[in-house]
């Protein structure tokens, strides 16, 4: 099984770390990892501020990149989801199809296509899980508190294979944290104070390090926490599974 | 009647923010709706498919809404209704102002209608010479207050109830400095009892208009609907189109759904069938289009039309929650706010689609299973085709200068960190730049994971 490896722009430059360990991770698990060196972005951006038409050239270069790989997978939901819902091409459409339903955020990855059942992995702390709604709602990674439906979660699932990770329980656990894209710049008092919300919620019941499978969440919140001089930190949730015992 | 909005959505949000305590308190009030809503919710196994079912319902009656609403009049006729046409507000306001004028009324006593705000009724009666007072009690502390409803179902939510006493200490005379609720209430109905008593024209929106009997139901928890209707010699009924439901039997469906998504409750503590005038009285019902089959005709925004207007995604909306209703400058709020109304007028309303996260809380409760997260998502792409995004300061050049950038195909590792570095706003680390007005960057990592990888070149299987 070879899987092509998707590090979103923003986590190649500012969470190298979260990348490293999500090879690593997967490395470990003993999947053929490439890396695509000429990757960029999956055009969320653009498409989220309302400009889906002019995605195209983004659109064609990650199927050039990502086209002959038996899986995709990647450290965010959110570019996943992006991809999953929006990557198309005239030319190329079955191949696009293709795309759409090989890539897999990590999590998903490794509970639905590895089936990871055991981790060599130990983190002692005390852990808040952010669920970012791109990730929940689009990807069903857990089950959405809305829904009269049963409930699980895959991030959870991971983490209680890590040793001596405490998890903790929020008030409200799957809200959205406000970062949503652009709207993190346009709308930012809004933002700031949903970010704001959230990151008490975790501090309240007793987190020492809030993660997730988005940066972009955890992005926000860190800028947060930093400004107001907390010690508590954020950490891809990668970084907690290839944490070594 | 429609006039351009002084501010857009983030700066009455940035507004309404700088009082965090009442944002605190605000939006731990809707959230506690929110909850109320899970746990009954939760208590009907058959929940979810009762959504389905409803949306099923709707999706034949939006796909058959003329053959309904023609089988809707001729029944409604039958039964000595009197069935109006309007096509837009204006014709609507002057069907229910020669209606009283006929009768000689000057004092109309309305209840649970936000077809009618949307209409901006009261002022056009107002100005010829009818007085209307709103008789839910939310809504007639909106209009003590001189204010829209900032939310379809908790008209005030917003206030506080010192605010309400303060309120009716200044427009009833009520003591000051009272705030308990129930003190507040009495006093209130009080003076609405007057009204009812002597108003002798009742005006009422309509929940659910049946097709096959040609009756009406309006849902309240205050009796007001009621009260007024009874007691008036003209009762008006104010109904958008998509109000129609084909059968009676499909009321069961959607009276169980509504409560329990609005409030929490099993159901509304009326739902009150209006079928025929009482001997001596009139009964008319307008049916108002106002942008409704405009909105049919657009395929991606169609659906928008099955709301059943509950508030649910309201409630469940953290922006709406953190911003408050008014800061969407328009009748509807929240979410369902947010996708219809640029459709009544994009260049007024380009801000909405881009006022949330699209978190896809709001599709998830709404009772009528309306994707309304994927409606923003291409209003979005609409309102920017349209050439509307660059009027809403919300999406200055910062943010356009950010999604404008294509990065081509020659950007190669090495080049896309000065790509990102260059583009993403949030990376300008200056007072200017949103971002950093409360939120500090990442710090940089002293290499990217590309040129990690150039040079440890791990491409394949663990080693070793
Ligand atoms: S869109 Fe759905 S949730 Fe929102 S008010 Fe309408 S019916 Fe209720």
């Amino acid at each position: 099984m070879t899987v092509g490896l998707f590090v979103p722009c923003y986590v190649n430059q500012l969470y190298p770390s979260a990348a490293i360990a999500t090879l690593e991770l997967l490395q470990q698990l003993n999947v053929d990892v490439v890396y695509p060196l000429k990757q960029t972005c999956c055009g969320q951006p653009m498409a989220n501020s309302g400009f889906e038409h002019l995605t195209q050239k983004c659109n064609d270069l990650f199927i050039q990149n990502f086209a002959q790989f038996d899986y995709i997978v990647a450290p965010s939901a959110s570019c996943v989801l992006h991809i999953k819902d929006h990557l198309h091409s005239p030319e190329q459409e079955e191949t696009a199809t293709g795309i759409r339903n090989k890539i897999y955020e990590l999590v998903e990855f490794l509970t639905d296509v590895l089936k990871v059942e055991k981790l060599n992995a130990r983190f002692p702390h005390k852990v808040g899980v952010h669920h970012s709604c791109h990730g929940l709602r689009g990807l069903y990674l857990a089950q959405m508190s809305e829904l009269n439906a049963a409930p699980f979660s895959k991030p959870h699932q991971l983490l209680n294979l890590v040793q001596d990770l405490e998890l903790v329980t929020l008030d409200r656990g799957d809200e959205c944290c406000g970062f949503g894209g652009t709207f993190c710049i346009a709308e930012e008092a809004v933002s700031v104070k949903m970010g704001k919300d959230r990151v008490t919620d975790h501090l309240k019941n007793g987190a020492e390090y809030i993660t997730s499978s988005d940066l972009s969440c955890l992005m926000h919140m860190e800028g947060i926490l930093h400004r107001n001089k907390s010690n508590v930190k954020v950490v891809h949730i990668a970084e907690i599974l290839n944490s070594r015992i | 009647m429609m006039q351009p909005a002084t501010k857009d959505h983030a700066a009455l949000s940035e507004i309404f923010i700088k009082d965090e305590e009442r944002v605190n308190w605000h939006d731990g009030s809707l959230w506690w709706i929110r909850q109320k809503r899970d746990k009954v919710a939760k208590q009907i196994p058959e929940w979810e498919s009762l959504r389905e079912v409803a949306s099923g319902i709707k999706s034949n009656v939006i796909s058959n809404l003329h053959e309904y609403l023609l089988q809707f009049e001729a029944n409604a006729k039958k039964n000595g209704i009197t069935v109006h046409w309007a096509a837009d507000a204006e014709e609507h306001n002057a069907i229910v102002y020669s209606i009283l004028k006929a009768k000689e009324i000057n004092q109309l006593v309305k209840s649970k209608s936000m077809l009618t705000e949307e209409c901006h009724l009261n002022e056009y009666l107002q100005e010829r010479g009818i007085d209307v007072i709103n008789s839910d009690l939310g809504e007639y502390i909106q209009q003590l207050a001189k204010e829209p409803p900032s939310h379809i179902v908790l008209p005030c939510i917003h206030k506080r109830k010192e605010e309400i006493g303060e309120l009716f200490h200044e427009h009833l005379g009520s003591q000051k400095g009272e705030s308990d609720p129930t003190t507040l209430t009495r006093i209130a109905r009080k003076h609405l009892r007057n009204v009812f008593m002597t108003r002798r024209g009742a005006l009422t929106g309509v929940n659910f208009a049946v097709a096959e009997t040609g009756e009406f139901v309006v849902c309240t928890n205050e009796g007001n609907a009621d009260m007024g209707a009874h007691l008036s010699e003209v009762h008006i009924a104010s109904m958008g189109l998509e109000k129609i439901i084909p059968q009676k039997k499909h009321l069961g469906v959607f009276l169980r759904l509504l409560a329990r998504s609005a409030t929490g409750q099993p159901i509304t503590i009326y739902s009150s069938h209006f079928k025929k005038p009482r001997p001596g009285q009139e009964m008319h019902i307008v049916l108002v289009d106002c942008g409704r089959t405009r909105q049919l005709g657009r395929e991606d925004f169609r659906n928008s039309l099955k709301c059943i207007k509950c508030g649910a995604c309201m409630n469940t909306c953290p922006v709406y929650r953190k911003s408050g209703g008014h800061s969407y400058h328009n009748t509807i709020a929240g979410p369902i706010g947010a996708i219809l109304a640029p459709n009544l007028d994009m260049k007024r309303h380009a801000d909405l689609p881009f006022a949330s996260t699209l978190c896809g809380s709001c599709s998830n409760v709404c009772p009528v299973k309306i994707n309304i997260h994927e409606q923003l998502y291409k209003w979005r792409q609409v309102v920017v085709k349209e050439g509307y995004a660059a009027n809403t300061k919300a999406l200055g050049m910062k943010a356009i200068a950010w999604t404008l950038s294509s990065p081509g195909s020659y950007i190669t590792a090495g080049k896309a960190g000065r790509w990102v570095l260059a583009n993403i706003p949030l990376a300008i680390n200056n007072k200017l730049n949103p971002w950093y007005k409360q939120r500090d960057m990442p710090d940089s990592p002293k290499e990217s994971f590309s040129e990690w990888f150039v040079k440890n070149k791990k491409n394949g299987k663990k080693e070793g």
